[in-house]
């Protein structure tokens, strides 16, 4: 009888051992791995923000380091290890201004800034639901879906909407000094001539009465009010102007029948210049290249588009690269994601976001479009941002 | 007499070490001895002749075992199966669904009083919403239940847990037996619930349940990451908030018994309102979300053996449910959207016995549904489905053998708005044979000691939100495969006196395989657009295993031991390319553990019974990408209760105690989905 207590009491015993399984979480050290031969340009690096998917809390910086040649992996975690839940859920856009880095941290609500070198915490700014980021004399200017709530119609015909806003921050107390109401869902901003260009989306109201958003909010920055809401095309979200102040703005489509489309507007002339049909999902402007991505899916062909990876000359308006990418490493890529060129050498770097919910890669092509390395980066690698004394680290 | 309690003691001993050294795992934990006395004589009394035994016996968690265990809900209680996920979100209200040997929660049929409970929308059926309180018996069938005489339905999922609500019993000459529970403890949980049972004769009674949840849903949580060193580098503890529930249920059964027959019908209605507490993420630590929910059902059986060699079966229902989510938080998108889904079943199962030891049966089902919804440009999708089965059951001496053939017809209709001008369209027909073999022997006449293998090859559609989701759905998905193999034994000892009086060993090893899977892939640059594609394909190569003992240890005073272990393999094929560091492919899938078990043990000494339960789940990943980003810690949780009867006459009352989560293991089951630490529970429960 005492002996099959025993027993029992061994049995118990052995269950405790289980216990031992759990461990403490660690926090995540930057991992440095070796992708290439060192580079000595102006340019020092670049940072790679990874959205992480949403609810995941997955949001994490990368560093490629030109003159090591060395890719480092989570070095936010690694300089701010004390901070609670990491760097947050979704990094949507990234930028250098001064000597601050400033991360917008979409579904965390907060624009997260950090010390661009040593990637140290320096505070944040709560902004709900923020989405793009730029800078102008002294302010940032960030976007955000959040604004005032409409009411509209009566009874049946009765539509509740979102307007959003940008918001202005004060780099140096990195305090919000003031908002100004813009369209609904809006998304990338740029500022040129004294004016704020936002491309609103209307993203929310895919599935309401009121449909997709069209226009470009101006705000004067002088009085920091909009000024009018320029009308280009459906569900916009990029927004780039360049030195000829040339405003290229990309639509997304409705993912039906309309695919996504390329846009010049001239903020001189103020008119529409020229319409790509060409389809974009994000891009970016270097000198006078704009590097063009996409692969869409359509729900009418019920399949993926092959993808774009287009170079349009911004001088001359016109597509003058329809395939970049030259070695045929375009197949490989899964979901075309971020882009960024570097301004010295011109090297163009693509991630693939893949199927969203593992690691992506960053690519590097050359000038020539062959492929130079590949490596793994975080969870939906997506903004760039190079560092250096002498560039536009914008 | 010690010596042999030692050997059986080394034996059962060995098998959980066995266990730690990652070999074996389970299936099958039937009630060996518990066999409910008053069910049995139903059985044999009313239909005169003994049921038909299952081929591959189920696990099954019946009468006071079950309501010994700390559960809330039939979710709560699924857990200590062997083979199971549950994937719960946290707290009272939070969403619990089931994943059986990684198949995935759609491949999983849920049964309610002999009809499967559908959800044509998603075909998630939340577990958490079941609460155990007018519950009898729960069992689990890996494959399907083994038993041919049923409808075709029950032969369609990869896997299939059985609820059986409460059936009157009447002791003596007592017409009407009462119940009355309160339950209340921690998470401000309020729930009292109601029964009343009356038999208006021998052949006719019925019941009556209510029942009435409330909770905050409040609890702490804590997260926290150290340094490699040791040191802390945070530690945050906050309040899990907007997970408040507030739930009503009803339900009425009537049954009779007829000349060689038996008939019911009974209705369900629950009626609730949640919130939604979200993920916990950097610098958001509330959310706002919150869902209503109401599911009605009225449903009846018939059954009569028309001669000595035909039975026949017919069963209908009628269900509607009604979801509305709303998402009031400015900040983020509005949503405000209402479903409602509808759906007709008629089934008939037909027997035959063309020899003492050879049954065949055919079954005949269909279903209708239907879904309806405020949102823009829906497709108002519509699905008949019609199913046949054929099956054969065979008895060669200690050989016994079943086939069944399931014939599945599908076809869809919906619509879509392009350009303003609204379209209708049919699906294809769909047509699928799709196989399921089971087998038996008894090696040795003698011994309790059985050997079992099975083969079924089923699918499960894509569903409604699958296909047309505004927006997100595809229509050209196809079916999703599941194939299982699986071969073990079971054996069993029973005694009448001694210090073992039963012990019972099951293993089984299985390989799954699923092609065509559907998953969620973007599709588009940001990540609110995702579309569905059948690009999935996972193996898993399992084994179960589970050990019962039961002993007698003094006049009155029995333990009751239960173990189980699991150990899955299930990797993700899907993209061959995709190796190296960060790659998916052989990757472990998303929330699947490696190791998994659990330990249920029962003390009654008269009245009192005491329980102690303990679960266990290993590391994890959240994806397929096995890297330590998305890697989860193992958890565990060890649980107990305490209950003491008092009598006087036929009157009863029960007052039981639960502590859960005794070491305050502060854990996530779903990334970022907090679970409560240390809770309690009181329980009173007068019976008249």
């Amino acid at each position: 009888m005492k002996k099959s207590f025993y027993y029992i009491i061994l049995i118990t015993a052995t269950l405790a051992l289980l216990n031992s399984c759990r461990e403490d979480e660690v926090i995540y050290i930057k991992e440095v791995v070796p992708v290439t031969q060192p580079e000595y340009t102006s340019v020092e690096g670049f940072y790679l923000l990874n959205e992480g998917v949403m609810q995941h809390d997955l949001a994490s910086l990368d560093y490629y380091n030109y003159a090591t040649g060395e890719y480092e992996r989570d070095v936010y975690t690694d300089a701010n290890p004390t901070v609670v839940m990491e760097l947050g859920d979704v990094g949507n856009d990234i930028g250098i201004y001064g000597s601050k880095m400033y991360m917008v941290i979409n579904c965390s609500d907060k624009v997260e800034v950090v010390d661009k070198r040593t990637v140290k915490r320096i505070g944040q700014i709560d902004i709900p639901n923020c989405r793009y980021i730029k800078f102008y004399q002294g302010y940032a200017y960030v976007s955000s879906y959040v604004g005032p709530v409409v009411l509209e119609g009566e009874g049946n015909d009765e539509d509740v909407y979102q307007l959003g806003a940008v918001f202005k921050v004060d780099t140096t107390t990195l305090q919000v000094v003031d908002k100004c109401v813009v369209g609904r869902q809006p998304d990338e901003l740029d500022i040129v001539d004294g004016k704020i260009y936002v491309a609103n989306s209307g993203g929310y109201s895919q599935g309401a009465m009121i449909g997709y958003e069209n226009t470009v909010s101006v705000i004067d920055i002088a009085t920091f009010k909009e000024e009018e809401r320029i009308p280009i095309a459906i569900n916009l979200l990029g927004c780039k102007c360049d030195r000829r102040g040339i405003l290229w703005v990309s639509s997304r489509g409705d993912y039906h029948g309309t695919p996504s489309m390329l846009y010049a507007y001239d903020t001189q002339k103020r008119r529409l210049v020229k319409s790509f049909d060409v389809r974009v999902s994000n891009m970016c402007l270097e000198g006078d290249s704009l590097y063009v991505i996409s692969k869409e899916w359509s729900s009418l062909s019920q399949g993926y588009a092959n993808g774009t990876y287009a170079i349009i000359n911004t001088k001359t308006l016109e597509v003058v690269n329809e395939q970049f990418i030259t070695d045929g490493t375009d197949s490989r890529i899964v979901q075309p994601y971020g882009i960024a060129v570097n301004p010295i050498t011109k090297d163009i770097y693509v991630t693939d976001g893949l199927n969203f919910v593992q690691f992506g890669f960053l690519y590097c092509f050359g000038q020539d479009g062959v492929m130079k390395w590949r490596i793994r980066a975080g969870n939906i690698p997506a903004h760039f941002v190079f560092l250096g004394d002498n560039i536009n680290e914008q | 007499m010690l010596k042999k309690i030692a050997i059986a003691l080394v034996a059962l001993f060995s098998c959980f070490l066995g266990l730690q050294a990652q070999e074996a795992n389970s299936v099958s934990q039937p009630q060996v001895h518990e066999i409910d006395t008053v069910q049995y004589l139903e059985n044999v009394v009313v239909y005169g002749r003994k049921p038909y035994a299952e081929v591959i016996p189920a696990q099954t968690l019946a009468g006071k075992k079950l309501e010994g265990l700390n559960s809330h809900s039939i979710a709560d209680a699924i857990r200590y199966f062997s083979g199971v996920q549950v994937k719960d979100y946290g707290g009272v209200g939070g969403i619990k669904t089931i994943d059986i040997r990684s198949m995935g929660t759609n491949h999983l049929g849920v049964f309610y009083d002999g009809i499967q409970l559908g959800n044509a929308q998603n075909g998630q059926i939340d577990l958490g919403k079941f609460s155990l309180d007018n519950i009898e018996e729960i069992s689990l069938y890996n494959g399907q239940k083994s038993e041919i005489f049923q409808p075709a339905r029950d032969f369609g999922s990869a896997g299939s847990v059985y609820i059986k609500t409460r059936r009157p019993k009447f002791a003596g000459n007592k017409n009407d037996n009462f119940n009355v529970t309160m339950r209340t403890g921690s998470f401000g949980l309020a729930n009292p619930s109601v029964r009343w049972e009356h038999r208006f004769s021998r052949t006719l009674t019925m019941s009556l349940s209510a029942e009435y949840t409330y909770a905050t849903g409040q609890y702490h949580f804590r997260y926290r990451k150290k340094f490699s060193d040791g040191t802390i580098a945070w530690d945050t503890t906050a309040v899990r908030k907007n997970g408040d529930v507030q739930a009503f249920r009803a339900e009425g059964a009537i049954f009779g018994t007829i000349e060689d027959g038996k008939w019911n019908a009974k209705f369900y209605y629950y009626d609730s309102e949640r919130g939604i507490p979200g993920a916990i993420v950097n610098n958001v630590w509330m959310n706002s979300q919150r869902q209503w929910d109401r599911n009605f059902f009225a449903q009846g059986g018939w059954q009569k053996h028309l001669s000595d060699r035909f039975e026949m079966m017919l069963n209908a229902k009628y269900a509607c449910d009604f979801m509305h989510y709303n998402n009031p938080d400015t900040t983020l998108m509005l949503v405000d959207n209402k479903f409602w889904q509808d759906e007709i079943y008629v089934s008939s199962a037909n027997k035959y016995t063309i020899m003492p030891d050879w049954d065949v049966n055919l079954s005949v089902d269909y279903k209708w549904n239907y879904l309806n919804s405020t949102l823009i440009n829906f497709s108002y999708p519509q699905r008949h489905t019609t199913l046949v089965a054929l099956a054969t059951a065979r008895t060669w001496h200690r050989f016994k053998c079943q086939a069944s053939l399931l014939y599945t017809m599908i076809n869809d209709r919906y619509k879509t708005v392009y350009q303003g001008e609204t379209l209708a369209h049919h699906s294809k027909w769909m047509h699928k044979f799709t196989p399921a073999v089971f087998m038996n022997y008894q090696p040795i006449a003698r011994y309790d000691f059985y050997l079992r293998a099975f083969y079924k090859r089923i699918f499960r559609m894509p569903t409604f939100n699958d296909l047309f989701y505004t927006d997100m759905g595809n229509a050209n998905l196809r079916p999703e495969y599941a194939n299982q193999f699986d071969f073990g034994f079971w054996y069993q000892r029973l005694r009448e006196d001694g210090f073992f009086t039963g012990l019972k060993f099951t293993a089984d090893a299985y390989y799954n395989t699923i092609t065509d899977k559907i998953i969620a892939v973007p599709s588009g640059r940001g990540q609110y657009r995702w579309t569905m594609m059948n690009i999935g394909k996972v193996r898993i190569i399992g084994v179960d295993v589970s050990a019962r003992a039961t002993m007698h240890m003094a006049r009155d005073f029995n333990v009751d031991i239960n173990l189980s272990y699991t150990y899955q393999k299930a990797r993700d094929y899907s993209d061959p390319e995709d190796t190296g560091y960060g790659g998916t492919y052989k990757g472990q899938i998303a929330y699947i553990p490696w190791h998994s078990g659990s330990v249920v043990g029962r003390a009654t000494w008269r009245d009192l019974d005491v329980n102690y339960s303990f679960i266990y789940v290993g590391e994890r990943y959240s994806t397929s990408c096995n890297e330590r980003a998305y890697h989860q810690q193992p958890w565990y949780t060890h649980d107990l209760s305490a209950s003491y009867t008092f009598r006087m006459g036929s009157t009863k009352l029960k007052l039981s105690a639960e502590v859960n989560n005794l070491f305050n293991q502060y854990y996530d089951v779903i990334v970022n989905y907090p679970m409560p630490g240390r809770n309690y529970k009181l329980i009173v429960k007068f019976d008249f």
